[in-house]
């Protein structure tokens, strides 16, 4: 039903969200802490008539659903850090070809194995090196379930109007955390355009989807027209939000996701105590909203990055600020999640250093 | 006397000039595809797959929607394509030796083992013809290569792995065969298997594997690469039709497909509720 308040684990929410997005095939690998999507959707896409499919590796459920985008559905997979790795050749490919398709990963820690605990330390492979080649993917980073919901359906539109896969990043606490969420108007899966591989009637050219441009000048042009997208999308698609900084803060906090919430508890306990600190969260991973954060640091003195990683968005905020503020990095990493009070005393350690009180 | 145009080209090539070498038998394969799905008059209902390979080019001879897979990926993308196609669509997916039976091992296997309703065209010439004449995992023993130059050493690199043979041990296909391109009585079998493969493509999983030349890889003559094949790759690579519907593994201990869990023993991890 539209618009019906339900409790659910973000999980859950995200592939619910999807199911009412109009997407009707879903191949996915299992992984930890991802596993109740493709649990949600075996049990679910049988009742919607949609597809379910069980791959036997991440290789292939990127390749599944790069056959599924061809035909014009709209397909999703998801996973979790290592099952990303896999999925750079796929993604890439996903890219050239341009098809519209929705990835989900659900950070952990890393390297390597690592472990099952929240992370965001795929940062910088989903804006910069996912993949070979020169590309680039929309990257969705919310911080609530219902964010992740408003944002899933967000995903599919933009694969679509773009024809390029869209990601929504969320860690490990995002997927399994439970919030009442309020789903928008439920949508049908669309037609299928003309640009899709369905068997070629009489009356159109046959279509090949394809990435292989053997001749350097035509791959060169096929990248110029894949960058003309990359750039409609920087001046179209870059979301940040900006909190507590009507009243020009020194101090603001850059955090994206799960810890952005946290230093939301933060800012609000130090605002309480009468020090003026603000927060700015990049929402979009890429495009990055790089002119609202210039704005942030029209006022800003001192921005402070926090991460659950060992410090990735940090590289994008400099990059944009250069030296107009002093830009810190403050993170844990490993799965370990940052508390309240440990923003909080990083927050008073920079306002010490400007010598302004701290309680 | 009026000249009359006996063996033109069929409807479903197109009219590029091929760019496979002298004496290779991706044209024949190409050929075959084509006549069947002109014959069967399935062309507005075909989307095909290439591989990553010297066929990575098949669209531009083989005239139906088309889709460029990655290296290996052809199995998993066509199953893609069959999950969201509406069912009286044909898909068939093209793969060399390396591209299915080496980097793309678990996703021949596994959509095989799936009963995925396509159809897979197998090229079968025991080398990687594309990146210049490297060991394949279909390499014959002794069988020298740009990354075998001493003749491949089964008790290093392993023994050619038969395809057919291999996915004969699963229970889903409904049809695996294997021909040969290197005579006009093979092409004309060949043509056989591939019509029967697309004719049973949508009561589940098919694959014709085709043994095949790769004259410039093997370092032969047009002529002699087909003596070579069917002195050499003949022997090794069994021709016949290992599976119809119906047959189950012949050297496979019985198998059951009504047996199911008993009743209150189906586990209970699909109850969960959130």
């Amino acid at each position: 039903m539209d618009g019906d308040k339900r409790l659910m684990k973000g999980a859950e929410a995200i592939a619910e969200a999807a199911i009412r997005a109009g997407c009707r095939h879903f191949f996915g690998y299992p992984i930890t802490p991802q596993n109740e999507i493709p649990e949600y959707m075996s049990k679910r896409m049988p009742q919607v008539g949609g597809t379910y499919l069980q791959a036997e590796s991440e290789l292939a459920s990127i390749n599944m659903i790069f056959g599924g985008a061809s035909t014009g559905a709209r397909v999703l997979t998801s996973s979790s850090s290592p099952g990303l790795s896999l999925m750079a050749e796929g993604a890439s490919y996903l890219v050239g070809a341009e098809l519209p398709a929705v990835i989900v990963n659900i950070m952990r820690g890393g390297p390597g194995l690592g472990d099952i605990a929240p992370a965001q330390a795929d940062w910088a492979m989903m804006t910069r090196g996912w993949g070979h080649g020169d590309k680039r993917y929309l990257v969705l980073c919310p911080s609530t379930v219902q964010e992740a919901v408003d944002l899933t359906g967000l995903a599919f539109d933009l694969a679509e109007k773009y024809r390029n896969p869209v990601v929504v990043l969320g860690d490990g606490l995002l997927g399994q955390m439970m919030e009442p969420v309020v789903f928008g108007p439920t949508r049908e899966p669309p037609a299928a355009p003309g640009w899709a591989a369905r068997g070629k009637p009489a009356d159109r050219p046959r279509v090949i989807i394809r990435s292989l441009y053997l001749d350097p000048p035509d791959l060169e042009r096929h990248v110029g027209k894949l960058f003309a997208k990359f750039a409609a999308m920087e001046q179209s698609e870059a979301r940040a939000e900006t909190w507590l900084c009507d009243d020009r803060p020194p101090v603001v906090v850059c955090a994206f996701g799960t810890v952005a919430r946290i230093a939301r508890t933060a800012i609000a306990r130090l605002r309480a105590d009468g020090v003026a600190v603000g927060l700015w969260r990049p929402i979009t991973a890429w495009p990055f909203a790089a002119a609202s954060l210039r704005a942030v640091a029209d006022h800003a003195t001192q921005l402070l990055c926090v991460e659950m990683n060992q410090g990735q968005l940090v590289d994008d905020v400099r990059a944009v600020i250069g030296d107009r503020a002093a830009v810190s990095f403050w993170g844990r990493s490993g799965g370990v999640v940052p508390t309240v009070e440990e923003i909080v005393a990083q927050l008073c350690a920079l306002a010490s250093r400007r010598g302004a009180a701290c309680p | 006397m009026p000249l009359t145009l006996a063996f033109g080209r069929t409807a479903v090539l197109t009219d590029n000039h091929m760019h496979y070498c002298p004496g290779c038998t991706h044209g024949t394969a190409h050929r075959l595809v084509a006549e069947v799905i002109g014959e069967m008059g399935i062309a507005d209902r075909t989307v095909g797959v290439s591989p990553v390979g010297c066929a990575v080019l098949a669209y531009n001879y083989i005239d139906v929607d088309f889709l460029e897979a990655a290296h290996g990926r052809a199995p998993a993308a066509a199953t893609g394509l069959r999950r969201t196609l509406p069912p009286d669509r044909y898909v068939f997916a093209y793969q060399g030796d390396g591209d299915l039976a080496s980097i793309g091992m678990a996703e021949i296997v596994h959509a095989a083992n799936r009963g995925e309703k396509i159809t897979i065209i197998f090229i079968n010439n025991a080398i990687y013809g594309m990146t210049g004449g490297q060991m394949a995992p279909t390499t014959l023993p002794g069988m020298k290569t740009t990354t075998s130059p001493y003749g491949r050493e089964t008790a290093d690199s392993g023994h050619p792995i038969r395809v057919c043979e291999l996915l004969d041990t699963l229970v889903a296909p409904v049809f695996i065969a294997r021909g040969s391109l290197s005579s006009a009585k093979g092409i004309i079998k060949a043509k056989k298997l591939i019509r029967r493969a697309f004719e049973l493509q949508h009561q589940g999983f098919t694959l014709v594997e085709l043994l095949s030349t790769c004259p410039t890889g093997w370092g032969l003559s047009p002529a002699d690469s087909l003596l070579w094949l069917d002195r050499n790759m003949a022997p090794f690579f069994d021709q016949k039709t290992f599976r119809e519907p119906g047959a189950m593994p012949a050297h496979a201990a019985p198998y059951r497909p009504d047996l199911r869990v008993r009743d209150g023993d189906d586990g209970g991890a699909g109850d969960n509720e959130g």
